[in-house]
């Protein structure tokens, strides 16, 4: 109809709102962390995860002074410049205040140390695996229309039975499978529901969280406690080098030296992508999403679309639970999934519905998570409760939609009636 | 979204019209959680029975001995019931018993003693009651508020800090301000994502649960650093004597006031919603948030402040616990206190008579579960299940319709898609 | 040989018998109109032939063979296109992927085939006159635009059989005509076609045959050359039409609402009205006439305090409200009938007595304090209900439970049961049936009467002209002019089609003979 019109007056406002915030952030990198350090302090980043590999870069050596001083320039500039001129993107806004903020932080926290930056990143990647597993859940139901909050408790589900199968059959592929038929197996559930009985799909969810929790808590304490060995100690999928791309210096160790699950949601992300925007089934899944009648009258199963996206985003997040115990360490204990499916919502969101944003976004939920950890064996001197906090508080953030704002499917979340 | 959460509306009940599908449909209305919650129970003794070691045992050799088999499942089943209910409603001939040697001899301590479980049931239904009235405020604005656990843990951890740290008050002050303590710590825990929900839009059930987790971090903190008491263990100090909440009998029945504060919330929430313009104004917002803005409903100010009555009737709940019954918090307080909430607003129906009913089976379930561990081996985790399965079938009537053949009164929807 | 012929169609719905032993057929190559009130049962009959319900009764024949029809799928196997009233069509996808949902073209069998399709689109403009972009979204089209995709859905499938469902409702006057052309473009390639609409001139005029239906049932038919306009009506309301609104000449007096220079974003933060000028006096109606989706939404919003305004002034009797909250706006005086009945203007859960009460719970004698007072609320309702004729079985249903024409016969009853000076009705008949127009139209002319300032805005051309005193058209967030009473459908319909008014041929302001009509 009309055409997209800059609004002046609010661009104004939220213009010299982000450049305030770059300058102040800017001001406190410069009182918090320069002025704390001495002249000769140096950060030391290693960039390498092993000794043996056989391509060594040599780690990174930081002044760390210099650096923060720098760091804080650019805060205070880039904002200068956005006050005055104004930045087209509020990403790019975003992505420098994030950038220079946590590099400032870290150069600050690890001086006189050194600190393992691929290891970090590393770290990242596979605390980001989880997350991104529910956030890609979240994408392929929600893209077709069936809101799924209940990710956590199919986590744990999965979780809990992929245990027991490796432990039990000693194979810990089979467990995979099972962990990914349990998350499946439980979104039909949800599915079931919601598309079936039309039950509200938050209800539905919590239900199905409330069911996880209970059920798995039951079962450990009937029974795996009692038989750790016999049924709670499976061993963890192995870590697998890609030939040739993990020696490339800090991505390989990053991306090419994980396991299983990491690759698989790699590819995933991918594939979801693809079959999303290019194939009939993701055209047919956005429009449900979007406008069930519509595609109802030309001749789609609406119905069909929703069950088999759910019981697939199911399968993401049994696969994502499997993470929890044969991807990292090898048993499962009550309740821990610790928050993570709804993290992979926020992810999701954050993500604007597209399976490489939710994936995107699950990265820095993972840099916070590992951050996180880092910074407690640094030992800052902040709390590690409250450093445990950091990922809940970003993903508040994140909702907020102060920074980019996306729309959800619109058909998201209501029971179609013919 | 949830606005379709909430589904009765009290005022039709006022109908005067005498009409017999309406008596049914009432009917209807209540026999349906009670299915529900029976649906729930059977499926609990299946779980029960069927991972029962002696029963499988039997169950193998089911072909040889079917009698066995059966009676095998049932002995399992029924211990462990007879656990549950033994431990929280108690032995009725010993209560008989009980009362008789109280008339005859004056002596109370065979009837306490025989009360007990019951007391320990409305202890545990206390905290319940107060919980679930806060997700059923929620509800009633249309919010989810899946953070009641956080909530509940704030304000148990604000009511103990104005209780351990005021010294040498009356109790008559000290009391009320210890509540509010809880209930002002509640109120912004819950505040938090309902300014969030109003203000940006943002999903208030994502956002409770993240403020449960730092609900969770934080108070780990608090234990183990300002709050916590001289000694070894992450816990706080006890509060003083004049901010515990006074308990109607001797040790060990713990029955206290906070029961019978409860049951006055409750009240007051019930004329709050159904008879005072701010609860036309939260029902408005809930039912459909649309008409409440044309209606010149302020949305931002209900959301909030429907956010801020639940987390202050969540805090509440932690109070009452406090202040009531332990007198000190540690870590994993909360318990699955939020969670339990949830079911019972919804087998209540978001109607404070129906959470207070609800809370009280939950008080008898939670209650007797304890006892049921300890005497059948069943983690109190069944519990949970039991709880699942109960929201499930009291949020798809069609189930427990299907499950028993019930026909609802048709008819209900006069008029759609004409024209 | 009938391509098409429906025997016995029944169907029922809880409460409401929608179909009832309706049989006709549909000869190749013709145009068979189907009218009827809103209410009587049209679609329900089309949702049934394109399966999207199944009939309780009845049978289908499709070239004089029996067919059972079980989802579109079949229907659309079958050779049926339906364009529905409500456009089905995906807002944040583009034409060609609307077109090819559900019977894509794929390269290598995986992947969509988004350039065939689109070429496949351009032939099927060029050969009935569709003009459309097959790569914009269509959020991005105007609502004419979107039915043509609607109708090169139906073509991509290749059907013989269409079905168009009111389909003139959105369309300005002369987007009628060019639709017309596209109809008889379509019956010259062969194609059959059942024209669905409540419109006596339209049927008139395009149809070959027409088949009434009142309340489900078929109660006539006619051929257009037999019948006359008064004939129709009768027949389809079943007792005889007064199609002339009777109203006295309007004696407005001072200003009530000044418009000035207004600017208002939409909720998405697009330009909606872009400087408007408007004022509306007491004792007047003035007309907002305009294709949907011109900025006429937002207005009311604006003028109502739902929307925040980004410039200019809107005065009350002089007073600035602008910034005003909509209870203050409320308070001032101001009524407001939502565009959206079920969305704005109604608790569907809600009891009719607290909907009769949705805007003044909180003022005496309905609350002392924080406390509702029950009696004076249901007394309220009674009375409401008593005066305005809304059929309930009781004040203490829910309105959900109420027919459409009752619902808004609540809304009516509470908003002009108050103390008013201006009145702002937005598309107030929308949906209603012919009893329910007369009744609202009435209540309007009587609180013009009564000195309150109304303001109609409403996409059904005939329902402005019948109860304006001005018509103001607007296009594109602006009133481009104001004409008065008796300014013809012509002079109107190229207004709100953009063109100009210095622009505007004095043939089309030529007035029309005949009275003007009534609207259904």
């Amino acid at each position: 109809m009309m055409k997209t019109k800059k609004n002046p007056e609010m661009d104004m406002r939220t213009r010299i709102i982000w450049g305030a915030v770059l300058i102040a952030v800017g001001l406190l990198v410069l009182f918090l962390f320069a002025f704390s350090t001495e002249a000769g302090q140096m950060t030391k980043f290693g960039l390498n995860l092993s000794k043996g590999d056989a391509f060594v870069v040599p780690d990174l050596l930081l002044p760390t002074q210099p650096t923060n001083y720098l760091l804080a320039l650019i805060l205070v500039g880039v904002g200068a410049f956005q006050m005055a001129r104004g930045v087209k993107s509020t990403g790019t806004l975003v992505a420098v205040l994030a950038f220079s903020f946590v590099m400032a932080f870290l150069v600050w926290a690890a001086r006189d140390k050194s600190f393992s930056l691929v290891g970090m990143l590393s770290s990242s990647v596979v605390r980001a695996t989880p997350i991104a597993l529910a956030a890609l859940c979240g994408v392929i139901s929600e893209r077709a229309g069936v809101t799924n909050i209940g990710i956590e408790g199919t986590m744990l589900f999965a979780a809990q039975v992929s245990v027991i199968v490796g432990t039990i059959s000693g194979n810990l592929w089979v467990a995979l499978l099972a962990a990914i038929l349990t998350g499946g197996l439980v979104a039909s559930l949800h599915a079931f529901l919601v598309i079936k009985f039309k039950v509200d799909q938050i209800i539905s969810g919590t239900a199905v969280n409330i069911l996880g929790a209970g059920v798995t808590s039951f079962v450990s304490s009937r029974f795996l406690e009692k038989n750790i060995d016999a049924l709670n100690n499976s061993g963890t999928l192995p870590s697998i080098s890609i030939p040739l791309l993990s020696k490339i210096p800090v991505i390989g160790p990053v991306l090419f030296e994980n396991t299983p699950i990491v690759y698989l949601t790699i590819i995933l992300v991918a594939v979801l992508h693809i079959v999303l925007f290019y194939t009939p089934w993701g055209l047919r899944t956005r429009a449900v999403g979007e406008h069930p009648k519509a595609a109802d009258t030309l001749g789609v199963n609406v119905y069909l679309m929703r069950y088999v996206n759910v019981i697939f985003g199911g399968m993401f997040a049994g696969l994502g639970g499997a993470y929890f115990t044969i991807g990292s360490v090898g048993r499962f204990d009550e309740v821990m999934t610790a928050g993570k499916g709804f993290i992979g919502l926020a992810a999701m969101i954050f993500g604007k519905w597209t399976p490489i944003g939710a994936y995107t976004s699950s990265l820095i939920f993972g840099f916070a998570d590992s951050l996180q950890v880092k910074l407690q064996i640094l030992k800052v001197g902040i709390p590690p409760e409250f450093l445990l906090m950091a990922p809940y508080i970003v993903t508040m953030i994140v909702l907020t939609g102060v920074v980019g704002k996306a729309v959800a499917p619109a058909a998201d979340g209501a029971p179609y009636e013919k | 979204m949830t606005d379709k959460t909430v589904k009765t509306t009290p005022s039709e009940k006022k109908d005067n019209k005498f009409d017999l599908r309406q008596i049914f449909e009432g009917s209807y209305n209540t026999l349906l959680p009670l299915l529900a919650i029976f649906t729930g129970l059977v499926i609990g003794a299946i779980v029960i029975a069927g991972t029962d070691a002696t029963v499988i045992e039997a169950w193998k050799n089911f072909f040889q001995a079917p009698g066995a088999a059966f009676a095998a499942a049932w002995t399992s089943i029924a211990t462990a019931y007879g656990a549950l209910f033994g431990g929280s409603l108690g032995n009725p001939k010993e209560i008989l018993a009980g009362i008789q040697a109280y008339f005859s001899t004056g002596d109370s301590a065979a009837l306490l003693k025989s009360i007990y479980p019951i007391s320990e049931s409305l202890v545990t239904a206390t905290p319940y009651i107060f919980a679930g009235l806060a997700v059923a405020v929620g509800f009633r604005c249309g919010l989810f508020n899946i953070g009641a656990e956080g909530q509940f843990f704030m304000g148990a951890l604000g009511s103990v800090f104005v209780g351990y740290s005021l010294k040498g008050l009356p109790a008559i002050i000290h009391l009320p301000l210890a509540l509010l303590g809880g209930i002002a710590a509640g109120a912004l825990w819950g505040a938090i994502p309902g300014y969030l929900k109003a203000k940006f839009g943002a999903h208030e059930v994502v956002n409770t649960i993240m403020m449960n987790w730092i609900g969770f971090r934080l108070s780990d903190w608090l234990l183990n650093g300002p709050m916590k008491a001289p000694g070894y263990r992450p816990v706080t100090s006890a509060v003083s004597e004049a901010a515990e909440l006074p308990r109607f009998f001797p040790d060990p029945l713990r029955l206290n006031w906070g029961f019978i504060l409860a049951l006055l919330v409750a009240w007051l929430i019930y004329w709050l919603l159904f008879k005072t313009t701010i609860g036309f104004e939260i029902r408005t917002v809930g039912a459909n948030p649309d008409a409440a803005k044309y209606a010149g409903v302020n949305i931002v100010r209900n959301f909030v402040l429907a956010m801020v009555i639940s987390g202050g009737l969540a805090g509440l709940s932690g109070a009452s616990q406090v202040l009531g019954v332990d007198h000190w918090v540690g870590q994993g307080f909360s318990a699955g206190y939020g969670f339990d909430a949830i079911a019972i607003a919804l087998l209540g129906k978001s109607h404070p008579l129906g959470v207070v009913l609800a809370a009280l089976l939950f008080g008898v379930l939670r209650g007797g579960a304890t006892r049921m561990q300890s005497m059948a081996g069943i983690p109190v985790d069944i519990i949970s299940i039991i709880q699942g399965l109960v929201i499930i079938f009291v949020a798809a009537p069609g189930i427990i319709r299907w499950l028993y053949r019930i026909h609802p009164a048709k008819n209900k929807q006069a008029l759609q898609s004409r024209g | 040989m009938p391509v098409l012929e429906l025997r016995g169609i029944t169907k029922s719905f809880p409460g409401v018998k929608a179909n009832q032993d309706i049989s006709l057929t549909l000869e190749k190559g013709e145009i068979h109109a189907l009218l009827g009130e809103n209410g009587a049962g049209k679609t329900t009959l089309m949702n049934i032939l394109y399966g999207l319900y199944r009939p309780d009764e009845g049978e289908i024949l499709i070239n004089d063979q029996k067919v059972d029809i079980e989802g579109p799928n079949d229907a659309i196997a079958r050779g049926i296109g339906m364009v529905h009233q409500h456009f089905m069509l995906v807002p944040v996808m583009t034409v060609t992927e609307n077109v090819m949902l559900g019977n894509e073209t794929t390269k290598s069998g995986v992947f969509l085939d988004r350039e065939k399709v689109s070429q496949r689109i351009r032939e099927i403009s060029n050969q009935y006159g569709l003009e459309v972009d097959p790569e914009a979204y269509i959020k991005d089209l105007p609502v004419g635009i979107q039915q043509r995709v609607e109708i090169i859905k139906v073509l991509y499938r290749q059907a013989d059989i269409l079905i168009l469902d009111e389909p003139t409702a959105v369309l300005t006057p002369q987007e009628v005509d060019g639709l017309f052309k596209i109809i008889h473009s379509l019956i010259d390639a062969g194609k059959s076609l059942i024209f669905i609409t409540h419109k006596l001139k339209e049927v008139l005029h395009i149809a070959d045959r027409i088949t009434v239906l009142r309340l489900g049932k078929v109660v006539g038919s006619a051929i257009p050359g037999e019948v006359d306009e008064q004939k129709l009506a009768e027949m389809m309301v079943g007792r005889e039409v007064n199609l002339v609104v009777n109203k006295k000449i309007a004696e407005p007096g001072a200003a009530v609402l000044e418009v000035k220079d207004l600017y208002v974003p939409d909720e998405r933060g697009n330009p909606s009205v872009n400087g408007l000028n408007l004022d509306v006096r007491a004792g007047e109606v003035v007309g907002v006439a305009g294709v949907q989706g011109n900025g006429q939404t937002e207005l009311v919003y604006a003028l109502t305090g739902l929307l925040p305004i980004k410039s200019g002034s809107i005065h009350l009797s002089g007073r600035d409200i602008h910034k005003c909250t909509p209870r203050q706006i409320i308070e001032q005086g101001v009524a407001h009938v939502p565009e959206d009945r079920q969305k704005h203007g109604l608790v569907l859960s809600f009891p009719l007595l607290d909907n009769m009460v949705l805007c003044t719970y909180y003022k005496p004698p309905f609350a002392k304090g924080v406390n509702m007072q029950e009696k004076p609320i249901a007394e309220n309702g009674t009375g409401l209900v008593k005066q305005f004729d809304v059929r309930t079985p009781s004040i203490f249903v829910a309105a959900s439970t109420l027919s459409g024409g009752n619902q808004q016969k609540v809304i009516v009853a509470r908003e002009f049961s108050r103390p008013i000076k201006l009145l702002i009705a937005s598309q107030p008949t929308r949906g209603l049936d012919v009893g329910s127009i007369e009744y609202i139209h009435g209540r309007i002319i009587e609180k013009r009467d009564e000195g309150t300032a109304v303001l109609v805005v409403s996409s059904e051309l005939d329902e402005i002209i019948a109860l304006s005193d001005r018509i103001a058209v607007m296009y594109r967030g602006r009133i481009v002019d104001i004409l008065p009473a008796g300014a013809t459908k012509e002079h109107l319909g190229l207004l709100m089609a953009g063109v100009k008014p210095e622009d505007i041929p004095d043939s089309a302001k030529q007035k029309s003979a005949g009275p003007v009509e009534k609207v259904f």
